[in-house]
Parts: structure tokens; C-alpha cells; sequence
């Protein structure tokens, strides 16, 4: 039983692990549909960079990844994958809801194949609305969820309403 | 899920048995049957494709559909005419602004209106940047497949210059849902067609780095050269369109050989062809497709007539009974729509024939007896987009 777990980590340190865990933050890619492309021009384009907040984007799988973008339509065929993947990955883990899509079904709200939301099968930390959203909304949900992180207690998970991007 | 007995905990494990299949290789008597996805990086969003093997080579390939299948079809029949755009314009993300117009086309043409010649014009400069928007991140993404990360950033990079002519006139970086029926929405901005002229430039100097980033690399040429031949006859009968027909020789365009209500006989222009048919050819013939977009945009830009960019056409749309067809050569092949109305505000039916579906369907036969590495790079010069698979 470390101090972690039992809830009597010194603040100053607790402060110091938050910000470790804030600037190094390994993001699976769950890139669906055309929110996919908004995604890949906010982490692959050097316009818009995001490993200059701290956020890789590339790791080998989701067990070793902090948090999970889900980006674009998520249909029933696929949404027991996206729990599956979200099961292997390891706690504290977050997920960022990217479009409208993946918020509520978006454009799709009367289809017959489609998941009304992401967050009927994961929690959901961070939704970023549009459709889709332009990278730099996809940005400011980041920068939204390690400023949560940062404030974040380590014995417990942060409870309570999730981030809206505005 | 909460799991308190013994069953219940058997009952869970047999619901994930069932499933099991994803992301694991089983082996069995014949040989090794390996999954690829559905989410795997090398398949573009969420294809799934289960392989047998035997050693490094693959026996037999089957592609599983329908992961991103979001019923446009049965969507357009509750929509009205002017609402279906922004549905279709989803189907093919990259270049969002080719969907839009054999549908808007397949309307004027039971509605019998026809856009004024400026709008025709615009139309078909549109057209071709959404081209640009698409096929760059292709030339960038094929790279990736067989192995070299810049070169998409290079693309992600020079896409931004045409992603942003397309949303200082649309609104849309993505999804313009431009196009109306007798029309566009809007006219140009001020200053645009030079500032367009600058991002062409900028374009051009990115197929020639291309050219010889990724075209002229050993490495390249000897993963993708004599990988994947398609010959013409099996392409014909596959039912191939776009640039994967024309890098397996066959000089079939609709866009020179069966246009419909865009400008492309007023400039001139070449449809390029290759005769390899492998993967080497289709990024090849690609790489060229761009440059000639390039030049077709040019030419647009100097002649767009003046006068009105909308005809007339009445405040709440209904349109008449009847069937047409419109097919357009859209970046990935040939897309068309078959709209059948009864008069009503919305469709009575639309089949969508998307270019992506049929030019998977001959992954079956062009990967079997390939190496498994190989499979990615063929797939990847297929070139297709989800959305526009499973629509």
C-alpha cells in the first residue's frame, strides 16, 4: 500500500506527480470518421502540433496510453470494440468525445446503425462539439483536461460534471 | 458489469468468446489466420480484414464491412432536398464538396434548371480543390504505409493552403454544404483567385517534392513496384473507377468521356494513364492527377464569367417524379446517385454508388498470394475512405 493508494500523499507532491502526468500524456487515436482527419491535423501537422502541450500521439497500444480521443461517428458494430480497447487501458484514464458524432449521434440522430453517443458505453471527460471540430477546439479540450488533472487528488478520481469545450 | 456468481462469470466469458476473434491469431491446421483491425492504423478508420496465412504468405483475404456503415440511403428518404447535402456531404470526408454536386446535378436534372455558367464555373473549381484536399493526403499517407513518417507531415502541412480557399468561400474547411440546387449559395470573396493562385503555386511545389521525396526513393520503388498488378481486363470487370482504372491503362474519365454539368470542356487538360497496374502506378498516376488539378483550377480561375451564381428556382423545393442517374468523377472514382422522386419534398429513393466499395471489392483477389507486409501497401494504394465504403 503506497501513499498513492492510501489517499496521504504530501501535497507538495502530489503537485509535482500532477504535473509530471499533465506534460506526458500518451493519447490513443480512436480515429472513426471524418473527425479522424480534424484529429490527424491537430497531431500530425505542424500547424497545429500538439506535442508542444505535452500529448504524444502515438503509442503502440492502448495499455500503454493515458488517455483516448474518440473522433467521429460511433456505429453499434463498433461500439463493443471501443469498450474493449477502453478495458485495456490503464487507470487513471480519460477520454475526450470529439464531435458531434461521438457526443450525441450528431447528423446521424435518427440513423437506424448508429450509437447516440460515446458516452453510453464510456465515461466521457472532455466534449468537444462540432462537426467537425476545427484541431485548434480539439487543442483547447486538451489543455481543459490536463488543467482537471493538474487539480486532481491522487486517491481518488476526479468526480464530477464533465468539461463542454465552448 | 457486475459479476457475482460462478455462471454469471461464465455467462461473461462466453459473451467475450464471442468476440475473441478481433485483434488475436489463431492458429489452425491450414496455417495462421491473422486479423487486421478494425481499428488498425493501415486501414484508413475501421476496415477489418481477416487473413489466412501460410508462413508470410497470404492464401486467402476477406475485408468485413460496415463499421462505419451510418445509413445515408434510408437517411436521404426522411431528409428535404436542400438537407440531404449536408448528409452527403460525409460519405467521402476528404473532399466533401465532390459528393455534393452529381446529387445537386441528379436534381436539376428532373427539376430541369440548369446553373448559370458562373456557377458551373465555381462548381468545377471547387470540385477540383476538394480533389487537391483529397488525393494530398493520400500522396502523404501512402508514404506512412510503406514506411516513411515525413512525408505526411509535408502533406497535413500544404493541405492547410487549400483547406483554407475552400473555407474562405464555403464557410467549411471540411463540409462546405455549398451547393444548391440551381446554384451555389454564395459568390466569391474579393481577392480570392489570387490568393487561390498562391496555394496552387504552393501545391505544385509539394508534388514536386514529392516527386522526389517518396517517387524517386529505392526504398519506395522496390516495395511498391510489381506489387499488386492489376491488370486492365480484371479492373473492367471488378468494376475499378478513378485513378486505380486508369494506373492499370484503361483512359476512362468521366470527367472528358461522360460530363455532366461541370466545365471540363472548357480547358485543356490530359488524363493521365499508366500502363504497370501496381502500386507504384496508382500513386504514380495520383501524383499527376494532382498536378493536372492544379492546372485545370488555373485555367478556371482566368475565364469565370460574370452574371448571376443562382437560377431561379422556388422557395420550398419539390421535385417533380422521375429517375435520373449523375456520376462524376470524384477524386476516389466514380460516384453517382440514382435519385427516384414521387413529387414530394424529399426523395423517394437515392442509391449511392460510391467509388470505394466497388474498388474494394477486388481486394479478395489482389491479395491473395502477396506477402503480409505487402497487404498494407496495397491497401493503401487502393485508396479508399471508410465513409465511402459503408456509407
Amino acid at each position: 500500500m503506497g501513499l498513492v493508494e492510501s489517499g496521504k500523499m504530501p501535497k507538495p507532491l502530489t503537485k509535482l506527480l500532477n504535473m509530471s502526468r499533465r506534460y506526458s500524456m500518451w493519447v490513443y487515436q480512436w480515429g472513426l470518421a471524418c473527425c479522424a482527419i480534424e484529429m490527424g491535423a491537430a497531431f500530425a501537422s505542424p500547424r497545429y502540433d500538439v506535442m508542444r502541450l505535452g500529448v504524444i500521439p502515438l503509442p503502440a497500444s492502448p495499455r500503454q496510453a493515458d488517455f483516448l480521443v474518440v473522433s467521429g461517428t460511433v456505429t453499434d458494430k463498433m461500439a463493443p470494440a471501443v469498450r474493449r480497447l477502453w478495458e485495456q487501458m490503464p487507470d487513471p484514464k480519460y477520454v475526450i468525445s470529439m464531435g458531434s458524432c461521438a457526443n450525441c449521434g450528431g447528423p446521424y440522430w435518427d440513423s437506424y446503425s448508429v450509437t447516440k453517443g460515446v458516452d453510453q458505453i464510456v465515461p466521457v471527460d472532455v466534449y468537444v462539439p462540432g462537426c467537425p471540430p476545427r484541431p485548434e477546439a480539439l487543442l483547447e479540450g486538451i489543455v481543459l483536461l490536463q488543467e482537471r488533472i493538474m487539480n486532481e487528488d491522487m486517491a481518488e478520481r476526479w468526480k464530477g460534471d464533465p468539461i463542454v469545450v465552448e | 458489469m457486475s459479476i457475482s456468481t460462478e455462471n454469471e462469470q461464465l455467462a461473461y466469458i462466453a459473451s467475450q468468446a464471442a468476440d475473441a476473434r478481433v485483434n488475436v491469431e489463431v492458429e489452425t491446421d491450414e496455417g495462421m489466420t491473422l486479423n487486421l483491425g478494425p481499428q488498425h492504423p493501415a486501414t484508413h478508420g475501421t476496415l477489418r480484414i481477416i487473413a489466412k496465412l501460410d508462413g508470410e504468405k497470404v492464401v486467402a483475404a476477406e475485408p468485413i464491412m460496415g463499421y462505419m456503415h451510418r445509413g445515408y440511403e434510408k437517411l436521404t428518404e426522411v431528409r428535404t432536398y436542400p438537407q440531404v447535402t449536408t448528409l452527403i456531404n460525409r460519405i467521402d470526408w476528404l473532399g466533401s464538396f465532390a459528393n455534393e454536386v452529381p446529387f445537386i446535378l441528379a436534381a436539376e436534372q428532373l427539376m430541369e434548371v440548369e446553373a448559370p455558367p458562373r456557377a458551373q464555373w465555381i462548381r468545377t473549381i471547387l470540385f477540383e480543390l476538394s480533389r487537391i484536399a483529397n488525393v494530398c493526403l493520400f500522396l502523404g499517407d501512402m508514404a506512412v504505409q510503406v514506411g516513411a513518417t515525413t512525408p505526411v507531415f509535408y502533406a497535413f502541412r500544404d493541405r492547410e493552403f487549400v483547406l483554407n480557399q475552400i473555407e474562405r468561400v464555403t464557410g467549411g474547411r471540411f463540409h462546405p454544404n455549398f451547393d444548391r440546387i440551381g446554384g451555389l449559395k454564395d459568390d466569391l470573396p474579393k481577392g480570392w483567385i489570387e490568393e487561390t493562385r498562391g496555394a496552387l503555386d504552393r501545391m505544385k511545389s509539394f508534388c514536386d517534392e514529392m516527386e522526389e521525396l517518396v517517387l524517386g526513393n529505392e526504398i519506395f520503388q522496390a516495395r511498391t513496384r510489381n506489387i499488386g498488378v492489376i491488370p486492365g481486363d480484371v479492373a473492367l470487370s471488378y468494376g475499378l473507377s478513378g485513378a486505380n482504372l486508369r494506373a492499370s491503362g484503361v483512359d476512362w474519365d468521366i470527367r472528358r468521356d461522360a460530363n455532366v454539368g461541370l466545365v471540363y470542356d472548357q480547358v485543356d487538360w490530359k488524363v493521365w494513364t499508366h500502363p504497370d497496374g501496381d502500386s507504384f502506378a496508382r500513386f504514380w498516376v495520383r501524383l499527376q492527377e494532382t498536378r493536372e488539378a492544379c492546372n485545370i483550377i488555373d485555367q478556371l480561375l482566368g475565364s469565370i464569367p460574370s452574371g448571376p451564381i443562382m437560377a431561379k428556382v422556388p422557395r420550398i423545393i419539390k421535385v417533380p417524379a422521375g429517375e435520373a442517374y449523375v456520376a462524376t468523377e470524384n477524386p476516389l472514382g466514380e460516384m453517382g446517385y440514382y435519385v427516384v422522386s414521387k413529387g414530394d419534398l424529399t426523395p423517394f429513393r437515392v442509391k449511392i454508388r460510391s467509388a470505394s466499395f466497388s474498388n474494394m471489392s477486388i481486394t479478395p483477389w489482389i491479395l491473395k498470394d502477396v506477402f503480409v507486409p505487402d497487404i498494407i501497401s496495397i491497401l493503401a494504394s487502393l485508396y479508399f475512405i471508410l465513409g465511402d465504403i459503408d456509407r
